[in-house]
């Protein structure tokens, strides 16, 4: 039974309160605050062990942000982070809790190169055609890793929490059975580099043309990547999938009740995210990589989590928290103590998550 | 009557929720040996103002007084060791225990040895001389929500209750309960005791009160009127803040074809029992059939079946002559088989999409809101606009969640939907529980603008009241079966057939 805790008979005090109504400006605004304040904390940890804050701020801006070529590189690093920030919004916009965009990545890169490597595609297909080929295969591979989840859910009601995560590991292994074995280059862990045709051109390709671009890494992966986005908005605010996507996610039983397929829809969204991670590990293994080997990921899958998160699964925001954490990323190599970045990154995600309370609910000073 | 000192005296109670000022200065004065009827609309204050009394919340402002001296309770223990006890509208009891033993939980006595037979008797007693037969050593969970309601009652009996507070009680019962819980609080004011007894319904509050406060807004907008010297009209205005007219012209109408046809269907509850056995009955076109029933007695398991929300185990459903047994949701809603539903919060609506997103669950299939697989948001924003003029939604703009909507606001934009469909059948759950007065005028006329636009229409209702005035014919749901159809309006025969008696009399089923 609820009874209010004794009040105190003076004084003022703090009032936490269910909020009935969030401004739509509000979001935003704590966003931004949350990480200034883990700015300002990461300043305090930093000096904490003798380091100069404002040095070390200005040296990752520069790492990540400072001039065309680095930004180029957080570009690079920030393409896979929206394909698969996108695969996991859409997934969690039904509440399907897809954790398995590491794996469908992997089996994407796998799928891409198995085309070339297999030699289905022979070497002197022309360019565009050869990397068509290998987008729809990375696609349908991270699909196919997404139907499976999908059909245990529909057809035995295993959760896909399980299922996805424990298919993360049969991919990266299956990988590697190909970069140990199958595809091994003369014993090395990797296999021999793609022809130039299955490489997705980088900007630096045309410095001929354009002197600027002199040098520059982002790829056409980009591309794929911002259309992905579109598409994703289009699906999730103008289609009529996406209008179930979302009566689904937020009330299964008034989608039920307005006669709309559960079972159906599940499976379709988790072959969809795993179409969108597949469609990272294409990009990266075409644009990046160049060959197939183990290790292409570095968590890409596992930050995507993060990143359909912090842009409270909005596909927009997805471009603008990926481009952030890539810029994290990319000074986290490239700076000494090499902890920093990671130590930020950690506190911005933990303001951001804390964050959210001011959202739901309002605080304020009364007067007993 | 003779009594100066009131047992109660509130003055000036402030009380805030986030958002919401639920107690605003209210004065409240209760006598010794008086029934007293708080009445209000949904969310005027009522349960609040009591909580506040019974220690269950602390007030912002205001003094309380107990017979005269000043009393601020911490806890509702407090408030209980002054003789005041309040029921609230959920039953606090263990279902597992026995009467007994739910009545003793939590007092000091008895300690250590329970002598349960003892205080078995005791339990008897009591409930004897307040006219309660209640059996001290059922289970709780083999007892009727009317019996647990004893029970509770009981339990504040035997703990010594002066002042007894109950939160809407006769939301939950049968016509024949009622009577018999007037008569206990009857044999409670002739022992001295004081009731305060919370209500929205105004017959019941004239039938058993000595005097009515009104609340309306958190504000007091009648103190403690004679019963006696005023009207339900009056009540109805103090409540509402307006006058509300209560008769309709149900123009006389006949029935057309048949729409729906229900023969033996059976099927099991949530919880795997058996819910419906056997229910046959039909409903034509332009006629509205009112489920009468106690809820829990198949009621939402048939309006589930009849949606395709719930499969039936035997028997057969046709609409419009197509057989539809077992087929989808999205079949019923082909067949234009519209469904205001029970629980409008987890069924009815999408708390946290916006109105326009709630407003088209059912028709965002077809054009003009559907444009192959693309969805014209611009024609649907503009749709939820039509419905909101037209169903006077009341909200700042379409694009609010429903989350924020009021009770009667939701309800009214899930009866948009519904009955915007043209629907041929209309299956409406409840449509007026929880509303306020004004709220439910407005949705029982929707729904005889639908019988006069020839849908046949299936009302389920505690009210039987709304039943009554608006069924051209009422069926009895009594333990999954259909126990008595009644077409003359006899309230008495209705009320029998609730509480499974009267089953003699059972006509031929159609
Ligand atoms: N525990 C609570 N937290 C927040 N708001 C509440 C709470 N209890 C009641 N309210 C709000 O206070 C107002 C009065 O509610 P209540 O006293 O329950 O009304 P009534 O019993 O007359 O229907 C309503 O607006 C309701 O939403
Ligand atoms: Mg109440």
């Amino acid at each position: 039974m609820a009874t209010t805790a004794a009040h105190p008979r003076s004084g003022p005090k703090l009032i936490i309160e269910p909020r009935l109504y969030t401004p739509r400006w509000l979001s935003p605004v704590v966003s931004v605050g949350a990480i200034v304040v883990a700015l300002i904390l990461g300043g305090g940890v930093i000096a904490a062990v003798g380091g100069d804050p404002l040095a070390i701020y200005a040296h990752i801006a520069r790492a990540a942000f400072g001039n065309l070529g680095v930004f180029s590189d957080t570009l690079v690093i920030a393409t896979p982070l929206i394909l698969v920030g996108l695969a996991c919004s859409l997934a969690f916009r039904m509440k399907l809790w897809n954790i398995g965009a590491e794996g469908q990545f992997y089996m994407g890169a796998l799928g891409a190169s198995a085309v070339i490597l297999a030699g289905w595609v022979p070497e002197g297909t022309p360019q565009p055609i050869a990397l068509g080929i290998m987008a729809l295969a990375g696609i349908a591979a991270g699909a196919f890793w997404g139907l499976i989840p999908g059909l245990l859910k529909a057809k035995l009601k295993v959760s896909e929490i399980i299922s996805t995560l424990m298919m993360n590991y049969i991919a990266i292994q299956l990988v590697n059975y190909f970069v140990f074995g199958v595809w091994s280059d003369s014993g090395f862990q990797m296999s021999k580099v793609f022809p130039k045709m299955a490489w997705l051109p980088k900007l630096g390709d045309y410095a001929k043309e354009v002197p600027l671009f002199r040098g520059l890494t982002t790829h056409f992966g980009l591309v794929f990547a911002l259309i992905a986005v579109v598409i994703v908005w289009y699906i999730l605010y103008r289609s009529r999938w996406g209008y179930e996507i979302r009566l689904i996610g937020d009330n299964p039983r008034a989608a039920e009740y307005a006669g709309i397929d559960i079972v159906k829809n599940s499976v379709l969204v988790l072959v969809t995210s795993g179409a969108l991670a597949g469609l990272a590990g294409m990009s990266e293994i075409s644009g990046v990589v160049h060959r197939l080997q183990g290790a292409i990921s570095s968590g890409y899958g596992f930050t995507g989590i993060i990143i359909a998160w912090l842009a409270k699964l909005n596909p927009i925001v997805v471009i603008l928290v990926s481009v952030l954490f890539g810029g994290l990323i990319l000074a986290g190599r490239e700076i000494q103590p090499a902890g920093v970045p990671r130590l930020i990154q950690g506190i911005i995600l933990f303001m951001l998550i804390a964050s959210d309370v001011l959202l739901r609910y309002r605080v304020r000073i009364a007067r007993a | 009557m003779s009594n100066v000192v009131n047992a109660v005296e509130m003055r000036g109670i402030v009380k805030r929720f986030p958002g919401v000022l639920a107690n605003d200065q209210v004065d409240f004065d209760l006598r010794a040996g008086e029934i007293h009827a708080l009445l209000g609309e949904n969310g005027a204050g009522k349960s609040t103002l009591m909580s506040v009394l019974a220690g269950l919340y602390k007030p912002e402002a205001g003094t309380i007084a107990v017979r005269g001296k000043p009393a601020g309770f911490n806890s509702p223990r407090d408030a209980m060791s002054r003789g005041i006890g309040m029921i609230h509208q959920h039953f606090s009891l263990i279902p597992s225990q026995t009467v007994t033993e739910n009545i003793l939980l939590g007092l000091d006595e008895p300690r250590f040895f329970l002598r349960l037979p003892e205080y078995d008797k005791r339990m008897t007693e009591i409930g004897k001389r307040f006219g309660m037969a209640v059996s001290p050593t059922a289970k709780v969970w083999q007892l009727s929500v009317g019996e647990q309601q004893r029970v509770e009652i009981l339990k504040m009996l035997y703990r010594g209750v002066e002042v007894l507070i109950m939160d809407e009680p006769t939301a939950v019962l049968a016509p024949q309960e009622i009577d018999g819980l007037f008569q206990t609080l009857r044999a409670m004011v002739a022992d001295g005791k004081s009731i305060v007894f919370i209500s929205h319904k105004l017959n019941e509050v004239m039938r058993v009160a000595d005097r009515v406060s009104v609340l309306r807004q958190g504000k007091v907008t009648a103190a403690g009127i004679k019963a006696s010297e005023t009207s339900i009209p009056e009540l109805a205005s103090l409540m509402v803040g307006r006058s509300v007219i209560f008769d309709f012209e149900k123009k006389p109408q006949t029935p057309g074809e048949v729409v729906l046809s229900v023969d033996g269907i059976s099927a099991t509850g949530p919880k795997g029992l058996p819910a419906l056995k056997n229910v046959s009955f039909q409903v034509r076109a332009g006629e509205i059939v009112g489920l009468a029933g106690v809820a829990g007695n198949g009621q939402s398991e048939l309006a589930e079946v009849l949606t395709g929300l719930r499969r039936s185990t035997a028997g057969r459903v046709h609409v419009q002559g197509d057989d539809v047994t077992n087929h989808s949701p999205l079949d019923a809603i082909r067949h234009r088989v519209a469904h205001v539903p029970e629980d409008r919060t987890h069924v009815g609506s999408a708390p946290n999409l916006s109105i326009t997103d709630n407003v088209i669950m059912k028709s965002y299939r077809k054009a003009p809101l559907a444009n192959g697989w693309s969805l014209n948001y611009a024609r649907a924003r503009q749709r939820a606009e039509e419905l909101k003029t037209a169903y006077s939604i009341l909200a700042p703009n379409v694009d609010t969640e429903a989350r924020l909507l009021s009770g009667g606001n939701l309800q009214r934009a899930i009866l948009s939907r519904e009955l915007s469909q043209e629907p041929t059948l209309l299956i409406a759950m409840q449509p007026t529980r929880g509303l306020d007065v004004g709220a439910i005028e407005g949705v029982q006329r929707l729904l005889l603008a639908q019988r006069e636009a020839g849908a046949a229409i299936l009302l389920s209702s505690e009210e039987l009241e709304e039943l009554l005035a608006l069924s051209d014919r009422i069926l009895v749901m009594y333990e999954g079966e259909i126990a008595g159809e009644v077409t003359d309006g006899d309230a008495e025969h209705i009320g029998l057939l609730m509480t499974g008696g009267g089953r003699a009399s059972k006509p031929d089923a159609k």
